[in-house]
C-alpha cells in the first residue's frame, strides 16, 4: 500500500433536486486533477450520480464518502432510508419502486443499481429494512 | 498547431489596470493578475472572447489581420459570415446591397459563408444518419467549443462532428470556383473571412482539424462595418441587381442560435449558447445525463455568432433581424453542385490536451492535492480575486504549482502582519523591562 490517500466527504441534500450530482461532479474534478484516465473518471461519475440520485429519491438524502488511492476509487453512499427489502429484485434492470412524482421528473426507470454495477469493477450493497442502505462502489484506476 | 501561434485573444498591457473583471469572468480560469497586469495562460485559453466583452478598459483585444492586407494579393475573395448581414438595417438594405458593397470595396468575388453552411448541413445530415453510434453528435462550427472539449472533455472528442466548418468549406469552394472562372493561380488569390469572433482567427492560424486553413486573412466585422455602412446608401440599383445570392435562408440563419440545429434532419436536437451554459451541457453529456438527443449545437457566445465579440450591433437586435430575414426569404436552399460537396470531412482527428493534471506521477499528484486542500483551508473562501487568482481554490493550486504565494492573499498577509506586530509588542515589552532594570541597577551602583 502506497499510503497516499485522498478522502472526500459530501452531504447529499434531499430537498433540492437541482443539487443532485454535485458530489459526483466534485469527485470528477478531483480525479481530473489527479490525472486519472478520462474513461475511468466517467465511469466513477456515472455510477456515483446514480447512487446519489437513489439516496435522494428513496431515502431523503444521505452522505457520500470517497476514498481515492493510486489504485482505486471507493465511493460509499449511505442513507438512513427505508432499506431494500428484496435485493434481487432491486438489482433487476427496469424494476423500480419510485413514486409517480419521481418518475414524472424523469427518474425511477429501474436502472440505478444495474447501471452502478455496469460502470464499476466491484460493488456492495448493505441494507437493513427500516435502518438504511450503504452502497459501496469500487472502480480500479490501474 | 503552427509554430509560435496559439491565441488571438491578447492583452494590451498599457490599457490593463490589473482589475479582477476578466479573471472572474473567464470560464477556463485562464487569466491571472500578476504584478498589476492580467496574464492569459496560453495552455488554458479557448479564445471564447468573454474577457474582451467584460474588460471595462478595452485592454483585451483580438489580434486579427488588418484591412491593409488586401493589397498583398492580386485577387481578393470576401467570405462574409452570416452574422455580418445582421449588423445592418435589413428593412432598408438587402443582403444584395451588403455583397455589392463588398465588391465596391475592392473584392473580386464574394462567396457567402451561408452557402458553406448549407453544404455543411447536407454533409452533417449524412454523417448523423450513418453514425448513430456517435449520438449525440456535437457541432464543430464554433471553434471555442471545439477547443473547450479538447481541453476539458476528452471523453466527448468522439462525439465531435468531423465536418469542416462553413468557413473552411466556403474558403475551398470559393478559391476553386474563382480560379476556374478567371483562369488564375490559387496562390494569387487571397481569401478574407469577415469574422464575428477571435476564435475563428485562431482556427485559421492554428487549425486543429485541417492541415492548413483555406482562409488567408481574418478581418473583424467591426472593422468592415463602417466601410460598408458608408457605401450602402450610395449603391446603385444596377450594381445591386447584378448580385446573385448564393445561399438561402437555411444557411443565413446560422447567424443566430438554433440556426444550425434547426436544419438538422432530426427532431431530437438541442441548442445551447453562452459558454457557461455550454459547459453545463457538456458536463451532463459526459456523465450520460442527456438522453435521446441526436445532435447538439453549441456556441460560446450568447445569441450565437451575432453575439460575437467582434460584432457591432446589439445581439438581440441582430437576432430579431435574423428571424425577420427568414420569414421574408423565399428560398430555403440553393442548388448545390456535387463538386462543392467534395473534401468536406476533417483531415485529422483532434488530440486531447490534459491541462488539469497536477503531476504526471499520480502519487505526487495526490500529495499536491492534499497540499492544495491544506492551503485552501487557511484561505478565507471569499473568492475576492485580490490575489490575482480567480478563486481561493485556484490560488491554493497556484501556490502548489509554484506560481503564487499564500501571502498574495491579503487576508493571510493581514493575519501575518498582525502576528508580527504582536510579536514586536512582546519583544518591545521585554525590552522595556531590561531597560528599566538596567537603569535601576545603574542607580543602585551609583548609590
Amino acid at each position: 500500500m502506497s499510503g497516499q490517500t485522498i478522502t472526500l466527504h459530501y452531504d447529499i441534500d434531499a430537498v433540492d433536486f437541482s443539487t443532485a450530482g454535485e458530489a459526483s461532479s466534485g469527485v470528477k474534478r478531483t480525479l481530473n486533477k489527479l490525472g486519472v484516465n478520462p474513461a475511468v473518471v466517467k465511469r466513477v461519475a456515472i455510477a456515483m450520480y446514480e447512487a446519489e440520485i437513489n439516496a435522494i429519491i428513496h431515502a431523503g438524502g444521505g452522505a457520500a464518502d470517497v476514498e481515492i488511492t493510486p489504485e482505486k476509487v471507493i465511493v460509499k453512499i449511505s442513507d438512513h432510508g427505508p432499506g431494500i427489502p428484496d435485493m434481487q429484485k432491486a438489482m433487476t434492470a427496469g424494476w423500480s419502486t419510485a413514486s409517480e412524482t419521481v418518475r414524472e421528473l424523469g427518474f425511477g426507470a429501474g436502472m440505478g443499481l444495474p447501471n452502478m454495477q455496469r460502470y464499476t469493477d466491484d460493488m456492495h450493497v448493505e441494507s437493513k429494512v427500516g435502518e438504511g442502505t450503504t452502497v459501496t462502489l469500487i472502480v480500479n484506476i490501474t | 498547431m503552427s509554430e509560435g501561434y496559439r491565441h488571438s485573444v491578447m492583452l494590451d498591457e498599457k490599457l490593463c489596470k490589473g482589475c479582477t473583471n476578466c479573471i472572474k469572468k473567464c470560464p477556463m480560469e485562464a487569466i491571472r493578475v500578476q504584478r498589476g497586469k492580467a496574464k492569459i495562460l496560453d495552455s488554458k485559453c479557448i479564445d471564447c472572447g468573454e474577457c474582451i466583452k467584460i474588460c471595462p478598459y478595452k485592454a483585451k483585444v483580438a489580434i486579427t489581420d488588418s484591412w491593409d492586407m488586401l493589397s498583398e494579393y492580386k485577387y481578393k475573395i470576401a467570405l462574409p459570415a452570416p452574422s455580418l448581414y445582421m449588423q445592418f438595417d435589413l428593412n432598408t438594405y438587402s443582403r444584395k446591397h451588403i455583397i455589392a458593397a463588398l465588391m465596391e470595396l475592392g473584392f473580386d468575388y464574394v462567396y457567402e459563408v451561408a452557402r458553406g453552411a448549407e453544404i455543411s448541413t447536407i454533409e452533417s445530415n449524412k454523417y448523423l444518419h450513418e453514425h448513430t453510434e456517435k449520438w449525440p453528435l456535437i457541432s464543430t462550427a464554433c471553434p471555442a467549443v471545439v477547443r473547450l472539449i479538447q481541453l476539458r472533455y476528452p471523453n466527448l472528442i468522439p462525439n465531435l462532428l468531423p465536418i469542416k466548418s462553413p468557413m473552411e468549406i466556403a474558403a475551398q469552394n470559393s478559391r476553386r470556383e474563382f480560379c476556374k472562372m478567371k483562369g488564375v493561380e490559387p496562390k494569387d488569390v487571397g481569401v478574407f473571412f469577415i469574422s464575428p469572433c477571435a476564435a475563428k482567427m485562431t482556427s485559421v492560424k492554428a487549425p486543429l482539424e485541417v492541415e492548413k486553413s483555406g482562409v488567408d486573412c481574418v478581418i473583424p466585422i467591426k472593422e468592415v462595418y463602417p466601410k460598408i455602412l458608408k457605401l450602402l446608401s450610395k449603391m446603385k440599383n444596377s450594381e445591386v441587381d447584378k448580385i446573385m445570392l448564393q445561399a438561402g435562408k437555411y444557411g443565413v440563419r446560422w447567424a443566430s442560435t438554433g440556426g444550425e440545429a434547426l436544419s438538422i434532419d432530426s427532431k431530437r436536437v438541442l441548442y445551447v449558447d453562452g459558454i457557461k451554459n455550454v459547459v453545463n451541457i457538456m458536463e451532463d453529456l459526459e456523465d450520460d445525463r442527456i438522453k435521446n438527443i441526436e445532435f447538439i449545437e453549441a456556441s460560446a457566445c450568447t445569441g450565437g455568432c451575432t453575439g460575437g465579440p467582434l460584432t457591432v450591433e446589439n445581439m438581440y437586435v441582430a437576432k430579431n433581424r435574423s428571424r425577420q430575414q427568414l420569414e421574408d426569404e423565399p428560398i430555403p436552399y440553393k442548388e448545390i453542385e456535387p463538386e462543392e460537396l467534395e473534401n468536406t470531412a476533417w483531415e485529422k482527428m483532434i488530440e486531447p490536451c490534459e491541462i488539469e493534471k497536477l503531476d504526471p506521477d499520480m502519487f505526487k499528484a495526490m500529495e499536491k492535492l492534499n497540499q492544495i486542500n491544506e492551503i485552501y483551508a487557511q484561505l478565507p473562501a471569499l473568492d475576492c480575486g485580490a490575489c490575482g487568482s480567480p478563486s481561493c481554490r485556484c490560488l491554493a493550486e497556484d501556490v502548489v504549482r509554484g506560481k503564487a504565494k499564500t501571502t498574495d492573499c491579503i487576508f493571510i498577509l493581514r493575519r501575518k502582519i498582525r502576528m508580527l506586530a504582536n510579536e514586536m509588542m512582546m519583544v518591545n515589552s521585554g525590552l522595556d523591562d531590561v531597560i528599566e532594570r538596567n537603569a535601576a541597577e545603574a542607580e543602585n551602583e551609583n548609590k
